[in-house]
């Protein structure tokens, strides 16, 4: 068995203590709610879109250290990044964390694929990887709602 | 002997070392450090009882109630011999009062199906309580839907127990049927279910109790309790997965429709006619589980040689200790139970999510559940989307316990 700490690495502790962009959007262009039947776990995430860019994303919900740490870390990441960006971030993400070889990423997007590094831990643990994922298939639902809510399970 | 002496070399409350029987358990010498806190989840099995349906395989196999030859008699003997075992297990009157199903899952839904569908029309009211499982809920839901019955909800109080006062006012004269659990699976809130029975029987409803938390761990004699219908699974009952009991009083059964149709379950086909066998064949379509049947009715037997009292107060002994120190943990919050909790500690740790909680106690070997344990309702109720459950079998001792609050320890320290 691997060491928790793998897992529980000082960068998701914190991001779940504190996470960032921890707030409603007022009018966000896009949001969807993101729910994991298996555990409970909530999260709506709201993004601001102008034109194919997201000049304003956050999140709110509750849920463990995993998922809450995820959608902080994806907030951080998706700000001033294009729609094309985002889901390219999110096929690498998703194919890290379900332990499969990823798709290289041109610079700088690799650089910010590398900040999602610390949650590729789960990829042990099968049974968290939906915590990992859980709010970027709310994204994705998000923007493929167009300006209407949009519900996603992890299902 | 030696089984004997060896599970009272150190007795525990219940004159039996927990420790010492460890050794009838398999799962244990594979899995040396587990410390196994999810019995409510699926009891471990002892090796009588894994033994019991492969040499049943072995030595005894062919369909039942079928073939002349002498194999299947004896398969069938042993059968019938199982369900013998369950209505001693319950004080059933009569055998025939037995049916055999895959869990309390199906007994709930064959009672929804077959009585249900028979015997409810438009405005009839199935009353269950706020702290049921799933399986004690969705059922009445769908048969909601299909007979425009309604389902009524007895709240739980402020301690976390059935409110009586509540449970009766809410008993109508078109209440048809009480549906309750015996002992909550979330909580461990041991029901009253003595009261519920002779409050519902006075109101001229039938009562149909969810044993699966209680047949493990209490002495149940459906006689005394006077209930009309009890079903447990095996699986929680030390026995294996996929065969459980429905009791039913006899006349009830008798009444009732068969709500699956095929083999076993019939006198006479024609392709114009169909008469059906007496219960309980009759609600046993299709070859049953019979290797379930008989490993459970090794799993009573090892159940009675332990002693279904000496079981009771090693449980609630335990159950003490454990409500002591998970109590002195800051943080931590256990779930109301009630005036009388049992085998079940129920807990939330605060600013720990209780997956996380659950994934730092597997890294120190404890299984535990965490989630909503299929009760949703109560939970959202009590405020809490999941909950870290410990859930108490014969196996375990107060060192369980420790080792479980010692890993609760870490998780705070980390999650600080």
């Amino acid at each position: 068995m691997m060491d928790l700490r793998e897992l529980y690495q000082d960068i998701i502790l914190d991001h779940g203590r504190h996470p960032r962009n921890f707030r409603e959007i007022e009018h966000p262009t896009h949001f969807a709610h993101g729910y994991n039947p298996l555990c409970g776990d909530r999260v709506t995430v709201y993004l601001s879109l102008e034109g194919e860019r997201i000049t304003d994303i956050a999140f709110q919900g509750r849920g463990c250290a995993i998922s809450t740490a995820a959608a902080s870390l994806m907030t951080e990441v998706l700000k001033d990044k294009t729609i094309d960006e985002a889901r390219a971030l999110f096929a690498q993400f998703h194919t890290r964390v379900t332990g499969g070889e990823p798709a290289e990423l041109p610079e700088p997007l690799a650089e910010e694929a590398e900040r999602l590094e610390p949650l590729t831990g789960v990829k042990a643990y099968p049974a968290r990887v939906k915590c990992a994922t859980l709010s970027w298939h709310a994204l994705e639902a998000a923007l493929k709602g167009g300006e209407a809510a949009a519900a996603v399970k992890t299902e | 002997m030696t089984t004997a002496s060896l599970r009272s070399v150190y007795p525990g409350p219940g004159g039996f070392d927990p420790h010492q029987l460890r050794r009838e358990f398999p799962i244990f010498a594979n899995n040396p450090d587990l410390v196994f806190l999810d019995s409510g989840a699926s009891a471990q099995k002892p090796a009588s009882v894994i033994d019991r349906v492969a040499d049943y395989y072995r030595t005894d196999y062919a369909n039942v109630h079928r073939g002349v030859y002498r194999l299947s008699a004896r398969s069938t003997e042993l059968f019938e011999e199982a369900r013998e075992k369950m209505r001693r297990f319950l004080n059933a009157a009569d055998a025939r009062e037995i049916v055999f199903v895959r869990g309390a899952t199906e007994g709930i839904n064959l009672v929804a199906q077959s009585w249900g569908a028979a015997f409810l029309a438009p405005g009839d009211e199935v009353l269950i309580s706020e702290l049921e499982h799933h399986s004690n809920i969705v059922p009445w839901q769908m048969l909601r839907d299909r007979l425009a019955i309604k389902l009524v909800v007895a709240p739980i109080d402020a301690t976390g127990g059935l409110d009586l006062a509540a449970f009766e006012a809410r008993l109508s004269a078109r209440t048809r049927l009480v549906a309750m659990t015996h002992l909550a699976n979330a909580t461990g809130a041991l029901i009253p279910i003595e009261t519920v029975i002779s409050l519902a029987h006075r109101r001229g409803a039938k009562v149909l109790i969810d044993g699966c938390q209680a047949a493990p761990r209490l002495r149940v004699d459906v006689q005394a309790l006077g209930c009309d219908f009890y079903t447990f699974s095996g699986h929680k009952t030390y026995g294996p997965t996929g065969i459980g009991v429905l009791y039913g009083r006899r006349e009830l059964l008798s009444a009732m429709p068969p709500w699956q149709g095929g083999g076993e379950m019939i006198l006479s086909v024609t392709f114009e006619k169909t008469e059906f066998q007496e219960p309980p064949h009759r609600f046993e379509a299709g070859t049953p589980d019979i290797s379930g049947a008989i490993g459970l009715g090794t799993a009573i037997d090892f159940i009675e040689s332990l002693g279904r009292d000496n079981i009771l107060e090693h449980e609630e002994a335990l159950t003490g200790y454990g409500v002591d120190r998970l109590s002195c943990i800051p943080g931590l919050q256990l779930l109301g139970a009630g005036q009388r909790r049992l085998g079940i500690l129920s807990f939330d740790l605060e600013g720990v999510h209780p997956h996380d909680l659950a994934q730092v106690l597997d890294q120190h070997h404890v299984a535990v559940r965490a989630g909503h344990h299929c009760a949703q309702p109560l939970l959202e109720s009590l405020g809490y989307p999941a909950t870290t459950r410990a859930s108490l079998g014969v196996y375990n001792d107060e060192r369980d316990i420790d080792r479980l609050a010692e890993a609760i320890e870490v998780a705070r320290e980390m999650f600080r």
